[in-house]
């Protein structure tokens, strides 16, 4: 199978506007004759079921949690791109286009970044008609920020919880359509499997997580926003109920993975503090525009101040190092993501680590304290004090933060065309859920928007396409494939429902965290990635063994919702590693030892790593098959990153 | 019409209904307070029962006492209405309770309410039902000497059972007759279990008043920057303290100063 | 300088950093949970006592509550079952009752931002659901609050379509104004004012939305159409009636306002008592 991209010929400008006038419409009386199932309601979702049902269609949309509000888009601190220019300071969509091809390390599609930069000036319009309250100056008009070291303020925000009002903006036009009676709404429900009839998708199956019920549903076309993966290194910054089942499950019934090696890890978590911890905190980048990543300059001090036989203030300024700034003295604590995460992590390996695991560096605001005065840092910075004060019981104000990178957003996802379809027809991927937009790496405030640009202003245009195609013929849920896919979903929950073995299913998880972490985190070898693989196949084979799975399908339960899950997580993690050896290059998130530059930088390999994975799924126990897609860059010149 | 219906059966309705009856509650003790501090005149209970008189005789007052007799019934059914419903609205209580998260009068308004309204049933069967409906209150008469201004205070049995009040000149001599609430006061006063009852009725006052007079406030909507701090203030110094420190002393100055 | 294959990369040296792991987290505090089980909604619940033991300060209340979990799964026992999702205070979804607080006794967090370090060695916690008629249990600990979404699906939007809406700037909002309307949106719906609430009223969320809108130049089209449908809705719900105790304020993870209340208030008084346009019923058309 060849991989078409369907990227419209023309000038980059005028793709998307041409596109859209090629793409066939589905007449406005027929749109209710088409039922559209859409899974998961975090930006993408809750913005693509509510723009769907305006336009006629009728919604059936899911969610796992107990209401569509609670979807992890909620958790996005930082803010949202949009090229509107309203700073006057030399932004355009070009610009923001451009920014994006490079900041992804030259790993994205052109045409899709750009129609992303393009549509992000209707988000915001969008957004503020819904009334969600963004920052806002003196004057009325909407405030910006600079963000992720961008050159320019382009970023829209709502203090420090940006994410949470876009959903709630997403979520209140879902709202709206539920109550018009265009959207039906499931929640605690769990897609379990996407349901294919004559090679496209009609259906899926789904758990009621209250009572188990295991129901079939049927729609026209299927939307998976269902969000990454990054819970695969079971720590990370995503919520607890994060998974990759869905996106899984449709893999395994034909729809490519694409880069599934690609995670970002954000560099300003807050650490690790032993092995009960659960999940990860993350806070927001905007604290290294203020605050001195450093360490101690030898394993002896460090070793010191975990022992608590010296006191980090005590600490003088000679013993200390910071890295960031000596190795980059231009951009100093505001290099990139990945940069800044890999060498905290060299920093560590090295045993300089600090806090009570070692295994963090500092982050100090000493300097801007003195120099602003404690107000003024407050003013910026409160709320992410307060919750580090809150998490770590240590006052950020009198001792240097200590934080360490963890897991954050995965680029990688399933594998789609300009259309947003997957190589199974009338299956679409939205958000984080597919891998199209930003390449190896993405840059901060970008989820936001392009979770919303698929869902209100790119799914609405290219569904009708398929729709219209396929025609408003109801779908034959009589069809075999709904009553076997659903069959087949029963026989796997059983199969783990039997397994009574003597490890948790929460021990597999946290064992798969740490050689995920381990051997595919910020840093990957050859070596590391091979033995890895091994780790995880045995793992994977004693999880069918040795796990323990409590209690019956017919009821609440928790236990039996986290095996699926982590099951599939065992399957994906192999993949990852897969994906991470045969990408014998270091691109954005991705750095392989064997490819960088004698000063320790990331070295891309455009001749020969120019291109898409798509990852086709065979049968269980089977390498899975690479399919390549040719990145073509006409606009821009692919360079190397250099931040020295 | 349907519409106020539906609004005053809202949640919200409801709550209005406690708002309006309230504050239209506290504006009455506004006047009774005002009245009752002539109590302590040392007139022989002149003033009071010649005000006593007015109330109980001047017809517009009359309509507003009904409208808050009313108004008493009202916020009262009310109450038991809402907090039925209130109760309904969590069916399963909690084993833990905290009490650390809300004032403890707001909490207890309730109660607070039950002890008003018994105290309001035993005050009003005492002091206005007798001194309406029956012949247990005596009659006085006061003899005012117009060139000295001195009045003297007697006795006075009226001939006829119909007779309810006069007022005359005689020879330089204003003579007002009146039913003697003032001396039913007293004798009231002079109970000690009386007195305590009466003291505690207004320490629950006080409490009721204290949540009660700025979330009535809160119900109608009426917050604003500004002016909220005054309404609680008001709220605490005059409905809270002045209001029930005043009425509480009535007992117990007479109960000290009693012959 | 290059980044370095690391010798480290052994298998032992990977068991040996485990280890390390485990140690940190082993904690010496032992603590007596006092948890509510209740199979389902049909049959009744009980308090059941369970040992936590070997507890770090550090750990988060939901983190040890997964220590609890796990002990009980090698045993072959029903988990505890609770809501949780991000476990960063923002989605909502973690909801128990612990010692007489919604979220536990410290102020403006959720559950999933309580540390053991609140608690201390050989406490005994108490640990309930939301209690509410309108929140039935589902399973133990967990209820069900799509109450909540009723009372937004019943009028908490701007009925805006996407698309064809002015630029952004076109509305010009005072900053303060924003300001205000983002305090009120900040709700996380996770119900904490219920749950506090001697009444069970769900007056300060479901006044949260109504005022971020009432504030707003978008929300005024519908300001009094929005205020009458949500607080019908709430009413059918069977939530009880706010009395200004303020407990749902005091509780509150996000410090949300009782003036909300008031502001839903006043406009749903000027909507029922002294506005004159008709209470348009929402059709359900072509949408």
């Amino acid at each position: 199978m060849s991989l078409d991209a369907k990227i419209p010929a023309g000038p980059l400008a005028e793709k998307w506007s041409k596109h859209k006038f090629n793409l066939k419409l589905v007449n406005p009386a027929n749109k209710r004759k088409y039922d559209v199932i859409v899974v998961g309601t975090g930006l993408a979702g809750a913005s693509a079921a509510a723009s769907l049902a305006e336009l006629g269609y009728n919604v059936k949309a899911f969610c796992f949690q107990d209401s569509p509000r609670r979807a992890h888009s909620i958790a996005a601190q930082g803010g949202i791109n949009a090229a509107k220019n309203y700073r006057n300071d030399g932004d355009s969509v070009y610009r923001l286009f451009y920014d994006t091809i490079k900041g992804g390390d030259y790993r994205a599609r052109e045409g899709n970044v750009y129609r992303l930069a393009e549509v992000s000036v209707n988000i915001i319009d969008q957004c503020v008609a819904q009334g969600v309250p963004f920052a806002r100056e003196y004057g009325g008009l909407l405030d910006n920020r600079s963000f992720g070291g961008a050159q320019v303020s382009r970023t829209f925000y709502a203090r420090g919880q940006t994410g949470q009002q876009l959903l709630l903006g997403a979520y209140s036009a879902l709202n709206r359509q539920i109550n018009a009676g265009k959207v039906k709404m499931y929640t605690r429900t769990e897609m379990l499997d996407v349901v294919i009839v004559d090679g496209k998708a009609q259906g899926i199956v789904t758990r009621n997580l209250k009572d188990g019920k295991i129901e079939t549903h049927s729609g026209h076309a299927v939307l998976l926003c269902t969000g990454g993966y990054g819970n695969v290194f079971y720590l990370s910054t995503n919520a607890m109920g994060c998974n990759v089942t869905a996106a899984w499950r449709a893999h395994k019934r034909g729809a490519f993975f694409g880069n599934p090696c690609y995670t970002q890890i954000h560099p300003t978590c807050i650490p690790v503090t032993g092995d009960h911890q659960s999940k990860l905190t993350l806070m927001s980048e905007s604290l290294r525009n203020d605050g001195r990543v450093w360490a101690p300059k030898t394993a002896e001090l460090s070793q010191k101040l975990r022992k608590g036989e010296l006191k980090v203030t005590d600490l003088k300024e000679e013993d200390r190092d910071y890295f960031l700034e000596r190795k980059y003295p231009s951009f100093g604590n505001l290099v990139p993501r990945d940069v800044a995460s890999r060498n905290a992590k060299e920093i560590v390996d090295e045993g300089r680590g600090v806090g009570g695991s070692g295994v963090a560096v500092y982050l100090d605001f000493a300097e801007s304290i003195s120099r602003l005065g404690e107000d003024a840092v407050r003013a910026k910075y409160g709320n992410l004090f307060d919750m580090y004060y809150q998490i770590t019981d240590e006052n950020p104000y009198e001792v240097p933060m200590r934080i360490y990178p963890a897991v954050h957003y995965t680029m990688g996802g399933l594998w789609v065309d300009y259309n947003l379809m997957t190589t199974v027809q009338g299956l679409y991927a939205l958000g984080e859920a597919n891998f199209s937009d930003h390449g190896a790496n993405r840059l901060g405030a970008s989820a936001l928007m392009q979770g919303l640009a698929d869902g209100y202003f790119v799914i609405p245009y290219t569904i009708g396409d398929y729709l219209a195609t396929i025609g408003p013929k109801p779908v034959d849920t009589k069809h075999p494939a709904f009553e076997q896919t659903k069959k087949e979903v029963e026989e796997r929950i059983n199969k783990l429902l039997s397994l009574k073995g003597n490890k948790t299913v929460d021990e597999y998880h946290r064992e798969l965290g740490l050689i995920m972490w381990e051997y595919c985190g910020m840093a990957r070898s050859e070596e590391g990635l091979k033995k890895a693989k091994g780790l995880i196949h045995n793992l994977r084979a004693d999880f069918w063994k040795n796990a323990i799975v409590i209690g019956e399908n017919e009821e609440f339960n928790s236990s039996l919702e986290k095996a699926g899950r982590v099951a599939d997580f065992l399957e994906l993690g192999e993949l990852m590693i897969d994906d991470a050896l045969m990408r014998h290059e270091s691109c954005g998130g991705h750095f392989r030892l064997e490819s960088q530059t004698e000063e320790g930088e990331a070295k891309r390999d455009d001749e020969n790593f120019a291109f898409v994975a798509a990852w086709e799924y065979k049968a269980d126990n089977q390498p899975e098959v690479l399919h390549k897609e040719e990145l073509v860059f006409e606009n821009v010149h692919l360079t190397q990153r250099s931040y020295k | 019409m349907s519409e106020f219906k539906e609004t005053f059966n809202s949640s919200l309705g409801k709550k209005l209904i406690m708002a309006l009856t309230g504050l239209f509650l506290c504006t009455f003790l506004i006047v009774h307070v005002g009245g009752n501090l002539l109590l302590f005149k040392h007139d022989d209970g002149f003033a009071f029962n010649v005000y006593a008189n007015f109330l109980t005789h001047f017809p517009p007052i009359e309509v507003i006492a009904y409208l808050l007799y009313l108004s008493i019934l009202v916020h009262t059914l009310y109450a038991i209405v809402l907090t039925v419903k209130n109760r309904k609205a969590r069916p399963v209580g909690y084993a833990v309770t905290s009490s650390d998260n809300a004032k403890w009068q707001s909490r207890n308004m309730g109660l607070l309410g039950s002890i008003l309204f018994l105290f309001i049933v035993i005050h009003m069967s005492d002091f206005w039902y007798n001194y309406k409906y029956t012949d247990n209150v005596p009659y006085k008469e006061y003899r005012t000497d117009l060139s000295s201004g001195i009045t003297q205070s007697v006795e006075f049995v009226p001939t006829s059972p119909k007779f309810e009040n006069s007022v005359t000149t005689e020879n330089n001599f204003e003579i007002v007759r009146v039913k003697d609430l003032h001396e039913r006061v007293k004798g009231s006063f002079s109970n000690v279990w009386y007195v305590i009852f009466y003291v505690l009725a207004m320490l629950a006052i006080s409490f009721h008043l204290r949540h009660g007079f700025q979330s009535a406030f809160r119900t109608l909507g009426w917050v604003h920057k500004k002016y909220t701090p005054v309404v609680q203030f008001v709220g605490t110094w005059l409905f809270a303290v002045i209001i029930p420190l005043s009425f509480a002393l009535m007992p117990i100055v007479y109960f000290f100063t009693r012959n | 300088m290059r980044f370095e294959v690391l010798n480290r990369n052994t298998t032992q040296d990977f068991r040996l950093r485990t280890t390390d792991f485990i140690k940190m987290s082993n904690g010496n505090m032992n603590l007596t949970l006092k948890v509510w089980r209740q199979k389902n909604a049909q049959t009744a619940g009980k308090f059941v006592n369970y040992k936590a033991e070997g507890i770090s300060p550090d750990m988060s209340f939901l983190e040890m509550l997964d220590v609890v979990n796990e002990g009980l799964i090698h045993k072959g026992e029903d988990p505890i079952h609770f809501d949780h999702d991000c476990r960063e205070g923002i989605c909502g979804m973690c909801s128990l009752y612990i010692n007489g607080h919604p979220h536990g006794p410290k102020r403006a967090i959720t559950t999933c931002q309580l540390h053991m370090r609140t608690f201390h060695d050989g406490e005994t916690v108490t640990i309930e659901p939301w209690r509410a008629g309108p929140f039935p249990v589902i399973k133990d600990l967990a209820v069900d609050r799509s109450a909540f979404d009723r009372i937004q699906q019943a009028g908490g939007y701007v009925s805006v379509n996407t698309g064809g809406v002015p630029d952004a700037n076109e509305i010009a909002i005072p900053k303060v104004i924003a300001d205000e309307a983002f305090n009120s949106a900040t709700c996380i719906g996770c119900g904490a004012c219920v749950a506090a609430c001697k009444n069970a009223s769900a007056m300060l969320f479901v006044s949260a939305k109504i005022k971020q809108f009432s504030l707003l130049p978008q929300g005024q089209p519908e300001r009094y159409r929005r205020v009458q449908s949500m607080v019908a809705q709430m009413d059918a719900e069977g939530f009880g009636s706010c009395t200004n105790t303020g407990a749902c304020e005091a509780e509150c993870p996000k410090e949300i306002k009782l003036t909300n209340i008031a502001g839903m208030n006043l406009d749903y008084f000027s909507a029922k008592l002294f506005r004159q346009e008709e209470l348009h019923e929402q059709g359900h058309g072509e949408g």
